[in-house]
């Protein structure tokens, strides 16, 4: 029965893959991604991935989309010149060849694993009671890969300089986003943005705060924040924040900059950057992720905004 | 009790794929606002009921996260292309 | 007693799985956009709470339950927010009437 649904999961995952690359309209094929995100999300809980499935959810199917959405919002008043990018029919069969190799090359690695498969887990399971959280997975990123963690959280950083660097020169350090259409402040959509964010801000807290012992943390949280901050500004209700505002810049590198810190203060007291002296691991776990969690909010929902095309007097 | 509660999972994503084949082939785009809504519903339905099968607890909370971004989504949608609409319209209005 | 729980469950689950294939038929065969949009919203968000009735009587905790209760009536709001949304696009991108 099992095999049964996993192997229609696949065929329908496999299906909406070849659709949202073939398909003729552009919000068509937006709409076919984030089918596959929500399918892949499924697919993640019968691999029994919770954490991955969590993410995969928030950004996959709901960030994703929405920042696909702008962009084919925003193709939109140049499609003539889209047309005319189109790559020759010798690069585009040379491209389908390397893709095709790579997904075989992966495919042929998958089924070459000894069985069972090589894993750390055991080690993880062994050293999971000193550090005083219940998940392992975030065991596994704020204590024994933590180091991965503070550099993906400086490379988010990274992409949004890149992004912001696409801006215009007159426009650096203004808003971000076109000038806000004077919406309805009584219509449907304000409405909904008065209502759902304190709910999703109640939500978002908890997935963060559950994140210790149960799927969850700061990144699943942080993108539920996001996306209710995009709201509010979609409905017209605020508007973005001038990318040279100090406050912004500050709440940006908050967040890394402790975990730094954390991590130069374990090279005092445990003896390698980034250990946590007995006892204390957990309580240093929650101060990052507490400090991470607004930092992540903002790159995050900057990321979707893109890049500054207002100056600043606006 | 699983069982059942997995062949309903089954059968709701059948229900969802068939209903996206509908509407992805319409032309419209109300049509593909419309296969966000269904993704969103259906979707947490058999989220739920394949948490349920399987024993996963947490799977409620992807429910959850699932339900904030599928509207969030929804949202979006509708406000980019009414946009578009309006800036076609505005630009039929100049030339 | 947990036997009862059970059938009632499979009951609840049934009958939504089967709103779910009403939307989906009305989905297919209505013939218009906006009939099309109140089977969608309609009918699936009817299945969404009988199954969410149904797995309520599952449960083992009164968190779960109440985290059950509370997607269902998020999707609710939303729902019924963003159908009026597309609706009014719909109507808005109709010049002919």
């Amino acid at each position: 029965m099992i095999d049964l649904l996993n192997i229609g999961l696949v065929a329908l995952i496999l299906g909406l893959a070849v659709w949202a690359i073939v398909a003729r309209e552009d919000f068509a094929a937006v709409v076919g991604f984030i089918a596959y995100g929500l399918l892949l999300t499924l697919a993640w809980v019968q691999l029994h991935g919770i954490d991955v499935a969590l993410t995969e959810a928030a950004i996959g199917g709901g960030l994703t989309g929405v920042l696909l959405i702008g962009a084919v919002g925003r193709l939109r008043g140049s499609a003539a010149a889209v047309k005319v990018e189109r790559s020759s029919t010798p690069v585009r069969w040379l491209a389908a060849g390397v893709s095709a190799t790579v997904s075989g090359a992966l495919v042929i690695c998958v089924l070459a694993f000894p069985d069972p498969a090589p894993t750390l887990a055991h080690h993880v399971a062994d050293n999971i009671a000193d550090t005083g959280v219940g998940n392992p997975i975030t065991a596994v990123l704020l204590v024994f890969r933590s180091m991965d963690t503070l550099l993906e959280a400086i490379v988010l950083l990274f992409a949004l300089l890149g992004v912001w660097s696409l801006a215009a020169d007159q426009s650096w350090g203004g808003r971000p986003g076109p000038q806000p259409q004077s919406s309805d402040p009584n219509g449907i959509l304000a409405y909904a943005a008065r209502v759902l964010p304190p709910l999703g801000i109640i939500v978002g807290t908890y997935i963060f705060w559950i994140g210790a012992d149960y799927p969850g943390g700061k990144f699943q949280g942080a993108t539920i924040l996001a996306a209710m901050w995009l709201l509010v500004m979609m409905a017209g209700l605020t508007d973005a924040p001038p990318i040279s505002r100090t406050w912004l810049r500050v709440a940006l590198v908050a967040g890394p900059l402790v975990f730094i810190a954390i991590g130069f203060a374990g090279v005092l007291t445990a003896d390698a950057f980034l250990g946590y002296p007995h006892g204390l691991a957990k309580p240093l776990i929650v101060a990052i992720e507490l400090a991470l969690l607004p930092s992540l909010t903002l790159v995050l929902a900057l990321l979707l905004l893109g890049a500054p095309q207002r100056g600043m007097r606006l | 009790m699983a069982e059942f509660l997995l062949m309903a999972a089954g059968f709701v994503l059948a229900m969802v794929a068939l209903g996206l084949v509908r509407i992805l082939r319409g032309p419209s785009t109300a049509d593909s606002m419309m296969a966000v809504q269904l993704l969103g519903t259906g979707g947490i339905a058999a989220l739920l009921l394949l948490g349920a099968a399987t024993g996963e607890d947490a799977v409620v909370d992807v429910a959850l996260t699932l339900a904030l971004l599928a509207a969030f989504a929804s949202f979006a949608f509708v406000k980019a292309a009414s946009d578009t609409s309006g800036q076609d319209a505005a630009a039929e209005r100049d030339a | 007693m947990s036997a009862v729980l059970d059938v009632l469950s499979l009951i609840a689950i049934a009958a939504g799985a089967f709103f779910f294939l009403a939307g989906t038929v009305g989905l297919l065969r209505f013939p218009d956009t906006l009939t099309r949009l109140h089977a969608l919203t309609k009918a699936d968000n009817l299945g969404l709470g009988l199954v969410v009735l149904g797995l309520l009587l599952q449960v083992d905790s009164v968190l779960a339950g109440f985290k059950l209760v509370c997607i269902w009536l998020l999707v609710l709001l939303s729902a019924a927010s963003v159908s009026q949304v597309i609706a009014r696009y719909v109507r808005s991108s109709e010049p002919s009437r």
